[in-house]
């Protein structure tokens, strides 16, 4: 009790500067972090409309909710807001930023100021993109293929265009940013393979930041440019060529799926071994399957264009390293999985998102074998086989990882923890919900429902309504951890400094942190990572 | 002389020295993102180039090769300039790191005076992409082709120049205020290494843009 | 409120067994290792659950020879499926030589079918079984997509260019055709029926049709409305070729290069007629037809053209050595100065 109370005077990044200019104006990764928690959050329930709107819609075979235009832009703007205000910014902008700096023993990010200016060019972005909304929205597809972009479609595609490019700046900021620090900012004796998993998943996942999204911004500009001079850059009707947009887009956006599920796996790979007590099991395989996955996640975009008309031979090229691709993901399951076996598992809520997930994931993988398979994907190309196995690595993957990494870390983050037994059964509400929402796709898709489709065939209804079903379950499932933590941020217990008992060097501060993480600058003299053998004494362990 | 280095490291850093290396690990990434993004329209010229030769050999025929030649010889000798700008840092001399920045300025602006002129002339010759687009030849949509790539890449190349000179004048502002020594000057070399990398991109418009023509 | 609940597709061409086949063993392959995945996770979650607060896991790090295995093992079996997958790809992607040919043009938000036989079609294909049928597409705007799911066949179609795809119907019956590439408002209204007939009912329904002529002497007519014929009145081998025995012929190009005549060389030409010229003549000589000839007119073009391509029994044989199957629907076709060809024609209808 008077620890408690001690504890709750003590100064931290929260309480040391207050109002709302110390936080507008903060360089404090912590806080910063927490910036972009609100501000992902906000864009993930807005995401989360256009997704349950059109859910709604497909309740019935006809139009009867929203036209066919409003349905092409609830998706398209459900595309664009997930995948750029939420997915590629979610575990790298808060928990990277929260923990990065932390988990490598530093004060603060290498460059403080100009991670507050990510937060603030990400902000703009989302602006821009948001004003687009309310002007009209957007309905050429997340994937903007030209010439409908360019040419045909009348809506604000510009805006939604600008908007994105200005906030892929705020994501080569942040991750030019994790590179540096990562790099030099370690605290002595920390070497690369005394590193946890989760830098290096991080790490890589900056690296091909750094890399794709440039792309994408070139990418968008030839079209905004093509659009407003009205020359032809892609049209073919003035000489350009559409198919290289889609090798373009690609190339950005195959990586780019893969900086969406390389921090969910960060997140993964630590969650694992906290809550085993157990080193990762296969460290260096799992860390080299992460650069892995960055290297040769540049080399199969041309898997999205199977159908699309480009030539038999560079087909057999990308589907061959598309299998290549596959073995570091399988490398990383069977080493999760390999870490719980034999371990001191605890059932706690960041481990039944991270069990979740090592399930999903699997699905979604094992998937992709059937869409890398040619012959297999000229059927299933386009149709909803596609939306359910992307959901399953991106909202089965990356969102759970994210809760399940929100779920870990927040005693750390707020100093409190939250209601164990309402998280357990929000995760489950989650794992369940999203299961009957996209399981029922995959078969909807080799019957051959194509995606995008406002109407459909009324053979494919039951399916359409199971997963409509499936999805307001998995809304509930996401409201009700925004509203107990919330609550746990204010009446939640006192957590301590490291309620897990886990072995990163984040747990050796104090909860939360104070503004420059450490009180002594940490020296790590563990030859491993993980080394529970050695903190036994320290965490109390038998 | 310890007193000097301490003052010139931010808290986050345990010595001048982590400062120094972290903030060049971080230009390098940042040039790594400049070259994907250049990287990227180069890919697309090729692609076109390949698709339309024709077009954009006539386009490029119609490029001021004088103009351009001049203009190479200009950003060559700025990048001199900051050369020489970067070893009087190095040397300790503030009176010529000021000149010699003050050299690259100027020579700069030259440069940017210069392809504006050539930009005012494609747009009197009704060779700007768009709706003031005219050519009669057979091969019309292929040279707007050719011109589109010339200002989106030239332009976003003069973007980066006034940035550049943004940079400079900021160096030279702090010239001014005595802030480098010969023990700290990163800010020069790293503005060095962005004006280098400007240059070089430059010459390989050059080389994509006025070249392709000449034969004709 | 639903009928017709399945769990597969219906499956009505020569490849759509085989397709189904890779699906179900991989199906059967992967959700074996996924289950068994689940039941190890499980499993261990449950055997090795925390018995008590201060509990310390087994502090094992790696086990090399396990880890090899599975990298080793999942690869050997990646490259099996991929094998499998590409070799079913390449049948799918390449038509068999006797293809009956049908020109296909998409168009926000409708399909417009041209037979050889000059009937024509719009959101519905009609289709002999157990006949391949080779489409050539192309769109008049944005990017479409040919989708008939009961075939498992799919392919973008494109503007400014051919794609082809190619099936063969196994089962008579009436089958989806969706555009499974986003195309704008409507592109859930981008749907039709193909309709497999059987041999008979596919005779009764081509002369039900009663078109006006085929498809090639509509392009015969056009070829003179357009005053192609002015140029390329065959014989005179002037400033434009003779476009006689074309149709497939490797074209010598003035850059040296060699070029086949398909479909997309002559549709190439109409639009763009300076690019690719033959050996031996100039550009700036004919018109540019971009904004002139409509896709479904250069359509007919091609089929006239294709016409008065080498035929089997004429002095040089086509390169293929194939017996193009709508032959036998056009009679009678021949450009000015052109000998008949009727002698030619390989089937009888």
């Amino acid at each position: 009790m008077i620890q408690a109370a001690a504890a709750r005077i003590k100064k931290n990044y929260l309480n040391e500067k207050i109002g709302l200019l110390s936080w507008l104006l903060t360089t404090d990764h912590k806080r910063i972090a927490i910036l972009y928690t609100f501000s992902i959050t906000v864009f993930f329930f807005l995401g989360g409309f256009f997704a349950l709107m059109m859910r709604l819609e497909l309740l019935s075979p006809r139009n009867w909710l929203v036209s066919a235009g409003t349905y092409n832009k609830l998706f398209t703007m459900h595309g664009i807001i997930m995948v750029w205000f939420f997915l590629i910014p979610s575990i790298p902008s808060t928990l990277g930023n929260f923990l990065i700096p932390m988990m490598v023993g530093a004060k603060d990010v290498a460059f403080p100021k100009l991670n507050l200016v990510s937060w603030y060019i990400f902000m703009l972005g989302g602006c821009v993109t948001v004003y687009a909304l309310f002007r009209g929205g957007v309905d050429t597809g997340w994937t903007f293929y030209t010439p409908f972009s360019t040419s045909y479609s009348t809506t604000y595609v510009v805006a939604a265009a600008v908007g994105i490019f200005i906030a892929g700046f705020s994501t080569i900021l942040t991750a030019l940013n994790f590179i540096a620090t990562i790099h030099r900012m370690r605290a002595p004796g920390l070497t690369w393979f005394r590193l946890p998993m989760f830098i290096w998943s991080m790490y890589a996942n900056s690296v091909v930041l750094v890399l794709n999204t440039p792309v994408l911004a070139i990418t968008l500009l030839m079209i905004a440019v093509e659009r407003i001079a009205k020359v032809g850059i892609f049209d073919p009707t003035l000489g350009g060529d559409p198919v290289l947009f889609q090798h373009m887009f690609w190339f950005y956006s195959h990586p780019a799926v893969y900086t969406m599920v390389l921090p969910a796996m960060a997140v993964i790979s630590e969650i694992v071994p906290a809550f085993s007590r157990k080193p990762l099991f296969g460290y260096k395989a799992v860390a080299f399957s992460s650069i892995g996955i960055a290297v040769l996640g540049f080399l199969v975009w041309g898997h999205h264009m199977f159908v699309a008309g480009e030539s038999t031979y560079s087909a057999l090229v990308f589907s061959f390293l598309s299998y290549c691709v596959a073995v570091p993901s399988a490398i990383k399951v069977f080493n999760w999985t390999a870490t719980i076996h034999r371990g001191s598992v605890s059932w706690d809520t960041p481990m039944l998102y991270a069990i979740g997930f090592i399930g999903l994931f699997t699905i979604g993988g094992v998937t992709g074998l059937f869409l890398a398979a040619l012959g297999l994907d000229v059927h299933v190309h386009d149709t909803y086989f596609v939306i359910a196995h992307f959901h399953y690595i991106m909202v089965g993957g990356a969102v759970m990882a994210f809760l399940g990494g929100v779920h870990y870390w927040w005693p750390k983050i707020s100093g409190k923890m939250y209601p164990e037994g309402l998280a357990r059964l929000s995760a489950l509400i989650v794992f369940l919900g999203f299961n009957l929402t996209f399981f029922p796709q995959f078969i909807l898709g080799y019957l051959g429902m194509p995606r995008r489709y406002a109407a459909y065939p009324e053979e494919f209804q039951m399916l359409h309504v199971l997963s409509t079903a499936g999805a307001t379950i998995l809304g509930v499932g996401y409201v009700l951890p925004l509203c107990y933590l919330i609550w746990a941020w204010q009446y939640g217990k006192e957590a301590g400094p490291n309620p897990w008992r886990a072995t990163g060097l984040e747990w050796k501060s104090s909860s939360p942190p104070p503004t420059h993480n450490f009180e002594v600058t940490p020296v790590v003299t563990a030859k491993q990572p993980y080394d529970y053998e050695a903190m036994k004494e320290e965490l109390q362990l038998v | 002389m310890s007193e000097l280095a301490t003052l010139a490291c931010r808290e986050q850093f345990a010595t001048p020295e982590q400062q120094r290396e972290t903030a060049t690990i971080g230009m390098w990434a940042f040039l790594a993102t400049e070259i994907m993004m250049f990287g990227g329209l180069f890919t697309a010229y090729t692609v076109y180039r390949m698709s339309h030769p024709q077009g954009f050999e006539a386009g490029s025929a119609d490029m001021n090769i004088l103009l351009g030649s001049i203009n190479t010889a200009i950003l060559l000798t700025s990048s001199l300039m900051l050369a020489f700008a970067e070893h009087s840092a190095q040397a300790g001399n503030q009176r010529l790191l000021s000149f010699f920045l003050i050299a690259t300025i100027v020579i700069g602006l030259v440069f940017l005076g210069i392809k504006f002129t050539e930009y005012y002339q494609h747009f009197q010759e009704h060779k700007a992409p768009g709706l003031w687009f005219e050519d009669s030849s057979p091969h019309a949509s292929s040279i707007q082709m050719f011109f589109v790539f010339y200002f989106i890449m030239t332009g976003l190349h003069a973007v980066h120049m006034t940035v550049g000179l943004g940079i400079l004048l900021v160096l030279l502002f702090r010239t001014f205020l005595g802030t480098f020594t010969a023990h700290y000057h990163t800010p020069i070399m790293f503005g060095g290494l962005y004006w280098h990398f400007v240059d070089i991109v430059w010459i390989f418009l050059y080389a994509i843009f006025y070249l392709p023509g000449l034969h004709k | 409120m639903i009928t017709n609940f399945r769990l597969l597709p219906q499956s009505a061409s020569s490849v759509a067994g085989q397709v189904d086949l890779l699906f179900m063993l991989l199906l059967i392959v992967c959700a074996a290792v996924s289950i068994g995945i689940a039941i190890f996770l499980i499993y261990s979650a449950v055997r090795y659950r925390r018995k008590s607060e201060n509990e310390l896991g087994s502090q094992n790090r790696y086990n090399i020879p396990v880890e090899v295995t599975w990298t080793v093992v999942p690869f050997i079996f990646f490259i099996a499926v991929f094998v499998w997958g590409a070799k079913l790809y390449f049948e799918i992607k390449r038509p068999p030589d006797n293809a009956i040919t049908m020109y296909v043009v998409g168009k926000q938000w409708m399909w417009k079918i041209q037979h050889p036989g000059g009937q024509r079609e719009i959101d519905e294909l009609h289709i002999p079984v157990n006949r391949p049928v080779k489409l050539i597409m192309t769109s008049e705007d944005v990017i479409h997509d040919f989708f008939v799911p009961a075939f498992r066949t799919k392919q973008d179609v494109l503007p400014d260019r051919y794609t082809t795809t190619w099936f063969e119907a196994t089962k008579p019956g009436k089958y989806h055709l969706f555009c499974s590439q986003y195309c704008g408002t409507k592109h859930s209204g981008m749907i039709g029926w193909v309709y497999a007939m059987s041999s008979t009912d596919y005779q009764r329904w081509l002369t039900q049709g009663a078109p006006e002529g085929s498809l090639a002497s509509t392009g015969e007519k056009y070829f003179h409305q357009f005053g192609c014929a002015n140029c390329h009145h065959f014989g005179n081998q002037g400033r434009c070729p003779d476009l006689r025995n074309l149709y497939m012929r490797p074209v010598l190009l003035t850059t040296g290069r060699t070029i086949a005549a398909d479909d997309s060389y002559i549709r190439e030409k109409l639009r763009d007629p300076d690019a690719q010229i033959p050996w031996g003549f100039s550009s700036g000589v004919m018109p540019n037809f971009t904004g002139v000839v409509s896709e479904e007119q250069i359509v007919a073009l091609i089929s006239y053209i294709k016409a008065l391509g080498p035929q089997p029994g004429t002095q040089e044989p086509s390169s293929s050595g194939a017996v193009p199957a709508e032959y036998g629907t056009q009679k009678g076709i021949g450009g000015p100065g052109a000998t008949s060809n009727a002698g030619s024609q390989v089937e009888e209808r």
